[in-house]
């Protein structure tokens, strides 16, 4: 549907902000260089102020960026005012035209590009029937649920068959439920449509189920870009790590490396794990256990002392210790298996090959 | 941190805009001309004679006895009527907020009492008042048998001035009352507190900025006041009277030019307090929305004998604007009260229909541009970024500041002789053009105000979607922006209507015999004595902007009010 698929690059993008309080200026976004290939779903995913509504703005052509160049395809687009650049926005607030019924709504943009009214009509009920909303195009917006106005706005993004659609966390204002529903209908349409589409997120699981690519962002700089799997299994810092789902984190020292193998302390028990090349003896690392990797058992990896035991339901959630570090583990399913009480001294179990070091 | 790419950004895409850079040239161009050269030049009368600068002017008037006390008396009024309407606006407010009423008839005196001095000219008080307690007046003469009753002076001005300008700090006090939280309140009252305790320890501090924006409002509305000054004070000089008669009766334009830097700089002075100490302070104490509705007092010994008292208030000023009809109904006023149409028909004989032609089609002309002029300077101030916004933002709220007769004087200055004296656009002075640009220069900034507050209501990516699927500015403006303030616009086209065929105080410095206007005809007829014909006129101009009233509500119902956008939050 879309006319031709965009990508969008930026390249040492930066914008600079005053901080309204102290008058110091610090970096909102600092030196990020993207490369959003052509239909694909890519995710700006971090903690609030990391930047990623900044970046998406500066896309939009919203905010100015204070160095670098932004290209949507192969037009540098940073001189462009938001009506001239081939995006398209979803907002937060929808931002429905609230004297305009959904048709209305969804046909502005193509009135403005001067389109023949009957085209403009077919197109308008085409998109309306994408978004399953028709038969509702003579309502007006504040008559529809949460979910509808929110397809209005997806909709009347989507007509104008833009080069780049852009998402500004498009589900925050709906209940859980209904973010569940939208997130997989809002990654189904743009599938088939086959736009790039970038979306800006603080909900990790909303970034895990609908993306192709993930970008985690924190103080304005990229920290990683990587598909979900990539970004869960091998995050690069200890920050991906720690926002993308839970994890323990135990110090370890390498004593001695033989290729892939090592052998490393943690709390003064040794332990040999596989994947550690590149590290030389003293080396001092992290190793990154996720709590449903992890479990309980007379023998083990590591000694620890079980600190708290509770059932959850689907699982049981221990905490424990290893050393001074307390671990926390999820171990799913627990319904036939042995429950360790407060106090007991058992041994961590995990995969050698599954943990990766920082 | 280099911020230069980011400026340069800015500024080209500022000037792919055409229409908003046009619409900001032209904005700049208004406010210069015809606020801030005005105003300059009255300085430069003032400090620049015979190509030096001196302060030869300023000795000159300073040293004249009638200016000193002019000044003295128009601060000693400015507090009487300032601390008088508070308090009385503080009462009403109260009474309205937090007193269960018991009849629904106070509450539509309150709203009636509130509205009144809105659609009436500034001076029907002034008429009421002699005709009530002058020498022939109703309750002097011929109720209390007293035939050498004086209302003119200090006394008459103050209540007279009050009236009027009450409603106001009544509007003000009413919305901040609204916004304390009654959780506040009733957290004292249960730690002990009595009703009394309560609002001397809670509601009265937090309201304390509030009131003394109120005052300060009202102290400037008092000193900037011509007419009232002018049709009661009887020897009772004001600054405002003053400088008339300096121009009028004595000829000296300097002179007045020189006085009317004073009566800016007190006016300006008083206005900065307000705007940028007072109203913030007020915006920091009172943020809260009330969480809930309010229980409010019913407790007998508070809400009678409040009631009682608001009621005569709201009585009496209604009466007041009563007996301006029956002025213009009685044969004479003080010896014979039988009813006829005399003074109506001598009206109409005389000037009076042209009067009201022109003061109709004048306003007429002035009131839409006035309300899309504002409209587009909210816009601006609210939804766009750039470097001149802050000066346009300043000047078209100095307006508010600067009174009518300084304004007026600044006009003569400036445009008497052209621009600079050159005499380009000399042809401007003793047109209609310049009564009309007098006319929007004077209601601009209220509804600039109301504008940017409504704006300041709608979520800001509404509009940036619309920009976002590609409209230019002037078409955001248009498709989205005015739409969702309609009610804002209608009732800035109401006031502006209103405020400009009741408008006396510049535009009598600068009409010419080409134009009669309502309001300097009930001056003129006032002065001479002939209030049976002030009545009359003042009777078909409240009739005039009452419905003109009535028809705009109308219209606003017929459009469908807009839905607020309030910010997600």
């Amino acid at each position: 549907m879309a006319k031709e698929k965009k990508g969008v690059r930026l390249e040492h993008i930066s914008k600079i902000y005053q901080d309204p309080k102290t008058k110091k200026e610090f970096y909102a976004v600092h030196d990020t260089t993207l490369d959003i290939e052509p239909g694909t779903f890519v995710t700006l995913l971090g903690p609030s102020g990391c930047g990623k509504t900044t970046t998406l703005r500066m896309i939009a052509g919203f905010e100015s960026p204070d160095e670098g160049e932004i290209y949507l395809g192969n037009e540098a687009i940073n001189a462009l005012t938001p009506n001239k650049r081939d995006t398209a926005m979803v907002f937060q607030s929808y931002a429905l035209l609230p004297h305009y019924n959904v048709f209305d709504n969804v046909a502005y943009g193509l009135k403005i590009r001067k389109l023949p009214k009957e085209e403009i009509k077919k197109k308008v009920m085409d998109i309306l029937e994408l978004v399953e909303l028709k038969g509702m195009e003579s309502r007006m917006t504040n008559q529809l649920s949460g979910g509808q106005q929110q397809r209005v706005a997806l909709a009347r993004a989507l007509v104008l068959e833009p080069g780049v659609l852009l998402f500004d966390e498009p589900l925050s204002n709906l209940d859980a439920k209904l973010r569940v529903t939208m997130r997989t209908e809002i990654r189904k349409i743009q599938q088939k449509v086959g736009i790039t589409a970038v979306y800006v997120t603080h909900d990790q699981s909303e970034a895990m189920s609908i993306s192709d690519k993930i970008i985690i962002m924190s103080k304005g700089k990229v920290e990683q870009i990587g598909t979900p799997r990539e970004i869960y299994y091998h995050p690069k810092s200890r920050f991906v790590a720690d926002f993308i789902g839970e994890a323990n984190f135990l110090e370890a020292r390498v004593e001695a490396v033989k290729g892939e193998k090592a052998a490393i302390t943690v709390s003064g028990q040794p332990l040999e794990v596989n994947n550690f090349a590149g590290a030389k003896p003293g080396d001092t690392a992290s190793l990154v256990i996720r709590p449903e990797a992890a479990g309980l058992s007379e023998d083990g990896l590591l000694d620890c002392k079980v600190t708290l035991s509770t059932f959850m339901g689907s699982y049981q959630y221990y905490q424990a210790k290893v050393g001074d570090v307390t671990v926390q583990i999820t171990d799913y399913n627990p319904v036939n298996k042995k429950i360790y009480e407060v106090g007991e001294n058992v041994k961590l179990n995990f995969d050698p090959n599954g943990v990766y070091i920082l | 941190m280099a911020k230069s790419q980011n400026a340069r950004l800015e500024r080209k895409k500022f000037y792919s805009d055409p229409i908003l850079v046009g619409m900001i040239v032209v904005l700049l161009i208004f406010l210069l001309l015809f606020i801030l050269y005005p105003l300059l030049m009255l300085l430069v009368d003032s400090f620049y004679t015979e190509g030096r600068v001196t302060l030869d002017v300023f000795k000159r008037v300073l040293s004249l006895q009638r200016f000193r006390k002019a000044f003295t008396n128009t601060l000693v009024l400015g507090v009487i009527t300032g601390l008088a309407s508070t308090l009385i606006g503080l009462l009403f407010a109260y009474v309205e907020v937090y007193v269960k009423v018991r009849t629904k008839v106070l509450k539509r005196l309150f709203s009636v009492v509130s509205m009144l001095p809105v659609v009436s000219p500034p001076f029907v008080l002034s008429l009421s008042m002699i005709m009530l307690f002058g020498r022939s007046g109703i309750i002097t003469r011929s109720l209390l048998k007293i035939y050498d009753s004086n209302v003119y002076g200090l006394g008459g001005i103050a209540i007279v001035q009050t009236m009027t300008f009450f409603p106001v700090c009544y509007l003000m006090l009413k919305g901040l009352l609204k916004n304390i939280d009654p959780s506040l309140e009733e957290a004292t009252r249960d730690m002990g507190a009595s009703r009394w305790k309560v609002f001397v320890s809670v509601t009265l501090p937090l309201l304390l900025p509030g009131l003394g924006n109120a005052f300060l409002v009202t102290f400037i509305e008092s000193v900037a006041d011509f007419a009232n000054p002018m049709l009661i004070g009887g020897s009772y000089d004001t600054l405002a009277t003053t400088i008339y008669l300096q121009v009028t009766g004595a000829y000296d334009s300097t002179g007045a030019a020189a006085m009317s830097v004073v009566l800016l700089s007190l006016t300006l002075i008083l206005f900065l307090i307000q705007k940028y100490y007072l109203e913030r302070k007020t915006a920091a104490t009172l943020t809260g929305k009330a969480s809930r509705a309010r229980m409010p007092i019913e407790d007998k010994s508070v809400t009678v004998p409040l009631t009682i008292i608001c009621g005569l208030a709201a009585a009496f000023v209604i009466l007041m604007y009563i007996m301006v009809p029956f002025g213009a109904l009685f044969t004479l006023w003080g010896r014979d009260y039988s009813l006829s149409l005399k003074w109506f028909q001598y009206m109409f004989k005389t000037s009076g229909l042209k009067a009201f032609k022109d003061s109709f089609v004048l306003s007429l002309i002035a009131a839409p541009l006035t309300a899309l002029l504002s409209m587009v300077i909210s816009y601006l101030v609210v939804k766009r970024k750039f470097k001149t916004k802050g000066f346009i933002e300043f000047v078209s709220m100095l307006a508010m500041a600067v009174p009518g007769t300084v304004l007026g004087i600044g006009y003569i200055r400036g445009y008497a002789n052209g621009l600079f004296r050159t005499g380009v656009m000399g042809g401007l002075y003793g047109t209609g053009l310049i009564l009309i640009i007098v006319f929007i220069v004077r209601s601009l900034p209220t509804g600039t105000r109301s504008g940017i507050s409504a704006l300041r209501q709608i979520d800001a990516s509404i509009e940036e979607s619309a920009y976002d699927m590609g409209a230019n500015s002037a078409r955001v403006f248009f498709t989205v922006t005015l739409p969702l303030i309609k009610d804002s616009f209608f009732s800035g086209l109401v006031t502006a209507f209103v405020r400009s065929i009741t408008a006396i105080s510049a535009i009598i410095l600068l009409v010419t015999p080409q134009y009669l206007l309502i309001t300097c005809q009930i001056n003129e007829q006032a002065e001479k004595g002939n209030y049976g014909v002030a009545c009359a006129y003042a009777t078909v101009l409240i009739i005039i902007t009452y419905g003109m009233v009535l028809i705009m509500n109308g219209l606003i119902k017929l459009f469908g009010t807009s839905r607020k956008i309030k910010e997600e939050d």
